[in-house]
């Protein structure tokens, strides 16, 4: 639990440490792709504070693959749009590659996710006078790539996610699910440092969320780094590490482990795991 | 074991050997290869109760095999078995239990009991989602199987957080 562990929160979040090497020389670790300091967010509902996120310290490294978990209503999606500098923070700090984040006005924030942030909306939020292929390229486009990479890189991401022939339709035209995979897609399209997504697979039937988690694989191994709300404890199992909130805070934060030790199994072991 | 040997002699007669390898054949790696002593025990308790009947066949410089026919009281046991609803999943779920017994002695709290269970459903999952990985994708009825281990699990989870959010 890391809220009582001094190494995940306070200052020591806030810049590389310096730690010994091999050899015994000193050598800087690498800066935590994003750190937050006592984070807080209280909403003002007609004059009456709801406070939705409580003193949060999370400290995630890169290549990271952090499940964020909870109950509805708990803070997860205000947590990670603090952290994509789409709602402003009510105190505390947040800290992304190193830099100061939370202090950074609207137009640098843009910047920010432009060159490094992918995020994908719990409501999807396409562009709906824009065909599928245009939402997906739009993005890579954006950040200077061209055209031919943008073409490139949403052909093999609506390919993966089973969109090659929803390339030409509209937003409005697809169902729940297939918006969501597009989201993704445009959320990918940067190939971002660092992917923030609220609920991917909320929409998704098991067929559709197997691509989603077989994308999400590539990602990672790729060594981009994930933070991801989910209530798919499919989705969350693949996670490095889970994080469960509980009213705004941090109730439980750890790796997710093996259940048991045993030699690799066959299908059979299901009657068994379940019995 | 009863009714699926049941089963399967209503669709032939066959020796208890061969009723292993259907169960392998048609389950594939979803179930626990049945072990042969079981499957002739049960057949034994079948035949004593009339649902089934053994005929011996000889075989040229080997024992005789037995071959199991389903008699008429057989093909009505497995009809009944058919035809009744079958028991849904428990509820009286032994965590639930220790959930709320355990900090009334204060040997534990209700969260740190919560978090450590969400925990080790996850790896539960995660050692579901490997299997699936290697389960040949054309073996449709393991990958159900697996499948449905996965929504029990999750609607495990999803109960536990409703636990979090009341009890705690
Ligand atoms: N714009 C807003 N104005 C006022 N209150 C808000 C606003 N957005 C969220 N809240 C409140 O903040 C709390 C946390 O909401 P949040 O959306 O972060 O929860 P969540 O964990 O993402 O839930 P879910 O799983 O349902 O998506 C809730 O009590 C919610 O009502
Ligand atoms: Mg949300």
């Amino acid at each position: 639990m890391s809220r009582s562990e001094p190494d995940r929160a306070g200052g020591a979040a806030r810049k590389g440490r310096v730690v010994r090497g091999a050899g015994g020389e000193r050598e800087a670790a690498p800066d935590p792709v994003v750190s937050t300091v006592n984070l807080v967010k209280i909403y003002q509902n007609g004059g009456v504070p709801v406070p939705a996120v409580r003193g949060v310290d999370l400290r995630v490294e890169p290549g990271e693959f952090v499940a964020i978990m909870g109950p509805s209503g708990s803070g997860k999606s205000t947590l990670v749009h603090m952290l994509g500098g789409l709602d402003v923070r009510t105190s505390g700090e947040i800290w992304l590659d190193g830099r100061r984040a939370d202090t950074l006005g609207e137009s640098a924030w843009a910047l920010l996710r432009r060159q490094k942030i992918g995020f994908v909306f719990q409501f999807f939020n396409l562009v709906a006078n824009m065909t599928v292929a245009d939402n997906v390229e739009l993005p890579a486009l954006l950040a200077g790539a061209s055209p031919r990479v943008a073409r490139e890189r949403r052909e093999h991401l609506l390919g993966a996610l089973g969109l090659t022939d929803r390339a030409g339709a509209a937003p409005a035209q697809l169902a729940g699910g297939e918006q969501q995979r597009v989201a993704l897609a445009r959320a990918l399209a940067n190939r971002p440092s660092l992917l923030l997504a609220d609920e991917p697979t909320g929409n998704l039937d098991s067929r559709n969320t197997r691509d989603v988690l077989r994308l999400l694989g590539e990602v990672h191994r790729d060594g981009q780094t994930i933070i991801l709300v989910t209530h798919d404890a499919r989705v969350a199992s693949l996670a490095d590490r889970v994080v469960s909130l509980l009213d705004g805070q941090i109730v439980d934060d750890g790796a997710v482990g093996a259940a048991r030790r045993r030699p690799r199994g066959t299908a059979g072991d299901v009657v068994e795991l379940r019995g | 074991m009863r009714p699926f040997l049941l089963a399967l002699l209503a669709k032939e007669p066959a020796h208890g050997y061969e009723l292993k390898q259907a169960l392998e054949q048609i389950f594939g790696s979803a179930y626990p290869s049945p072990n042969i002593g079981q499957i002739y025990v049960t057949l034994g308790r079948l035949e004593k109760d009339g649902l089934v009947r053994a005929v011996d066949v000889e075989q040229p410089n080997r024992p005789n095999k037995k071959v199991y026919h389903l008699t008429a009281a057989g093909r009505e046991a497995l009809d009944a078995w058919a035809d009744e609803p079958t028991e849904g999943p428990r509820v009286r779920d032994e965590f639930f239990m220790k959930l709320v017994l355990a900090p009334m002695t204060g040997i534990s709290d209700r969260m740190t009991l919560i978090n450590r269970q969400r925990r080790h459903y996850l790896a539960l999952m995660r050692d579901l989602n490997e299997l699936a990985g290697r389960t040949d994708p054309a073996d449709r009825v393991a990958l159900l199987l697996i499948e449905g281990a996965m929504l029990h699990l999750q609607a495990d989870l999803d109960w536990l957080d409703r636990c979090q959010e009341d009890l705690s």
